[in-house]
């Protein structure tokens, strides 16, 4: 059999449904094989692109995104894609192309070294050395990307090794002494942990996006609800608990909710699952959360203690952890109304500092009564992507995510272009659901030629564009911290974006105009096919909550 | 997209330094035993890089498997990042074991090579002290001898620091490879 038919009876036998992609000269042979094989593969416009599509389909399915490209500058356009994958832990297997092995080395056309570009941010790289490696390579790359802490794993195969005729047999299973995730989570630790919520007076639970990884949302709302824990999100972590909900004190961080920030501040018990303490949620470290201890649950050992140390260090998956968690929590005696006046306090941030803007008295539209107009004619039940800024702040702030996979978004890496090309991965995994990309309009465009892609392949997702003209945040922070010397921030008033849609084979709509704005988005919605509504929104909006980058949660400003 | 701004503040170059340099603490012999494949080497090395830590030296070579390579690092860390580095470099699929060997508990060596200018008058007092360390010489010409050291890092540091008046020409060391004491594996 030729290596690149094997490739797709594994891809096959790991139950892949879709790949996305670009052929090349290097991967021809792959697209061959591809040819009939049984997969849909969406053709995309770039690698990056794709690379991306890939991640949303992960991010929504839970499943391994899967993207081909070639060798060169089609595995360099992957790039951004795969270090986006790395640091959001996005389970996704990227297939390379490579030149022919007689011309490894000489700078033939079209190479470039790829594994060793990407080896900085990968999960695990494999390079195929000899043919018959290929089957067990692609089975090990799927193995490494979807367990443990999940991240991109890179396959490149030179062209005449993948032309090969090699003898295949199914793959059972992969063995790699090197490589073996704890996931069941220390009893000792587990029942410390316990016992330490249990005598917690204000304990917090700080959820990531490693409990979504896991699919441990439902067991994260049973440890809460056990009791009356008090809940926040990070940024990739929303969805994992149910919003709104009495519990839920809104998403911490840098512009988080003053409730989760405050609380984290004065908590006395962290109690983090499947989150890493990143600096966009401590803000100034030696400053953050001063009097508490830390449980922290990960899978990565690596995030233990790395920036923030822990009491209770718990390694494994959090869907093995929770319920045992949850099981020892509620077997112990706890005393009665002991978090009331936690609580109490918590109820007093909430109501001295609810998440809150001036509404316009004239047409004007608002960016953040775009998202709450969004939450109303989605009804909160839509996929969400967004690109990176501003409008991904007010979205996490003021859309309500009910349950996990809804909010698709480039939180570690902050990729801006990521909204368009992982709303349509989005789509190909739930083609039921309704997908919206908050778009921005400094994002959008760096990968809107996957606009095209959408059309053609019959992708129906809908792209609302929050235009204020800037790139936003960064105009934001010049405002605010650079004596509002606007440097290269404005965006003209290009390009015209109904225009641009219409030239891609799309629906263009425009709205500037707050009364009708409720139903220009429920016309786009019912609108068949790809529709992108650009919305005028107050240019000179600034995102608050904030906590300045370095400053500690209490130093909230805004 | 954004970096970190933070503030406009012009920042001093003196603290960005200090902030750069890493906390030294004792030294640490990293004995690493990786699956034989290509870039492995250069996976650990990039890890090194990219998480700021130096490498004092490195030494690879075959173990008596011929699919493992055994890697000996030393680096000077704090406790804190050392812990740190190795849970990273369990990371790398390729790794199969990582043992931060403490000094008591293993026996490490290194090779050096000693290139030194010696005429009629200075030879016999080099090779003296060649003698006292149990170095061998390997080389000789009219105006230089080539002395191979073998021992812990100190005691190639002590014959260096010996030597060195004579006029060192130059000096070529292994780094350092260790084994745990005792009956049990590395």
């Amino acid at each position: 059999m030729r290596a690149v038919d094997a490739i797709m009876e594994c891809l096959k036998s790991e139950g892949v449904e879709h790949v996305f992609g670009i052929p090349g000269g290097a991967n021809l042979p792959t697209y061959d094989a591809l040819y009939g094989a049984g997969l849909r593969h969406v053709q995309c416009r770039h690698e990056q692109g794709a690379g991306h599509a890939a991640e949303g389909y992960a991010k929504a399915s839970g499943k391994v995104g899967v993207c081909f490209a070639t060798s060169g500058p089609g595995a360099t356009n992957l790039v951004t894609a795969i270090a986006d994958a790395n640091l959001d832990s996005v389970p996704c297997v990227f297939i390379t192309g490579q030149v022919r092995t007689e011309l490894l080395g000489t700078d033939g056309f079209q190479e470039a070294d790829v594994t060793g570009i990407t080896m900085p941010v990968v999960k695990h790289s494999l390079m195929i050395q000899d043919p018959i490696e290929i089957p067990e390579a692609i089975h090990e790359a799927f193995h490494i990307a979807r367990t443990g802490r999940p991240g991109p794993v890179l396959v490149d195969i030179p062209q005449d090794f993948s032309r090969a005729d090699i003898p295949y047999e199914p793959v059972i299973s992969v063995s790699l002494p090197g490589y073996q995730p704890t996931t069941e989570g220390n009893t000792k630790q587990i029942r410390l942990a316990a016992k330490a919520l249990a005598n917690a007076r204000r304990p917090v639970i700080y959820a990531g996006g490693g409990v979504i990884n896991a699919e441990a949302s439902k067991d994260l709302v049973e440890l809460c609800t056990s009791d009356e824990l008090p809940v926040t999100c990070t940024l990739m972590g929303l969805g994992a608990f149910p919003a709104p909900h009495d519990q839920w004190l809104g998403m911490l961080g840098m512009h988080g909710t003053r409730a989760a920030n405050y609380a984290m501040d004065e908590a006395d018990l962290i109690c983090a699952i499947g989150a890493r303490f990143d600096d966009r949620i401590t803000g100034k470290l030696s400053e953050f959360a001063p009097r508490a201890k830390f449980i922290h649950i990960d899978v990565d050992p690596a995030e233990i203690s790395k920036n923030v140390p822990a009491h209770i260090p718990i390694v494994g998956d959090a869907k093995q952890i929770l319920p045992k968690l949850t099981a020892e929590y509620r077997a112990l005696e706890r005393e009665e109304g002991r978090l009331d006046g936690w609580w109490e306090r918590i109820h007093g941030w909430q109501e001295k500092y609810p998440l809150g803007y001036e509404d316009s008295d004239t047409s004007e539209i608002k960016p953040q009564y775009m998202i709450q107009a969004m939450y109303e004619v989605t009804g909160g039940d839509a996929i969400v992507t967004s690109d990176v800024g501003q409008h991904q702040m007010w979205c996490a702030q003021y859309f309500d995510f009910k349950g996990p996979r809804r909010w698709i978004n480039s939180g570690g890496l902050g990729t801006m272009g990521f909204g368009l090309p992982s709303a349509m991965g989005a789509k190909v995994a739930k083609p039921e659901e309704t997908v919206v990309c908050l778009a921005g309009d400094g994002s959008v465009i760096m990968n809107i030629q996957e606009l095209a892609t959408c059309v053609t392949e019959k992708i129906d997702v809908k792209v609302f564009i929050m235009n204020n003209g800037y790139l936003g945040m960064v105009r934001q922070w010049q405002e605010l911290f650079w004596d509002k010397r606007y440097s290269s921030v404005a965006m003209g008033a290009s390009p015209d974006w109904v225009k641009l849609a219409e030239a891609f084979g799309s629906t263009g709509m425009r709205c500037a105009d707050k009364t009708d704005l409720v139903g220009q988005m429920r016309t786009a919605l019912e609108t068949p096919g790809v529709v992108v509504l650009d919305v005028a929104v107050t240019p000179e909006e600034n995102c608050y909550p904030m906590i300045p980058a370095g400053q500690a949660a209490r130093d909230m400003v805004g | 997209m954004m970096g970190e701004p933070a503030t406009k503040d012009v920042l001093n170059l003196e603290d960005l330094r200090a902030l750069g340099s890493v906390t030294t603490g004792r030294k640490h012999v990293l004995s690493l035993l990786v699956e034989n494949k290509p870039g492995v080497l250069t996976r650990i090395a990039g890890l090194f890089a990219r998480r700021g830590f130096n490498i004092d030296s490195l030494a690879v070579g075959p173990t008596d498997d011929d699919t493992m390579s055994r890697i000996t690092l030393t680096v000077d860390g704090a406790a804190h990042p050392i812990d740190q580095v190795t849970k990273q470099l369990h990371k790398l699929i390729n790794v199969i074991k990582i043992r931060d060997l403490e000094p008591d508990g293993s026996v490490a060596r290194e090779l050096a090579l000693f290139k030194v200018s010696a005429d009629s008058d200075s030879r016999a007092q080099i090779m003296e002290f060649a003698e006292i360390f149990r170095g061998r010489i390997v080389d000789v010409s009219k105006r230089s001898v080539t002395i191979e050291v073998t021992g812990a890092d100190d005691k190639i540091e002590a014959f260096e620091r010996m030597i060195r008046p004579f006029g060192l020409v130059e000096m070529v060391r292994t780094g350092e490879i260790a084994v745990a004491r005792g009956r049990s594996a590395t």
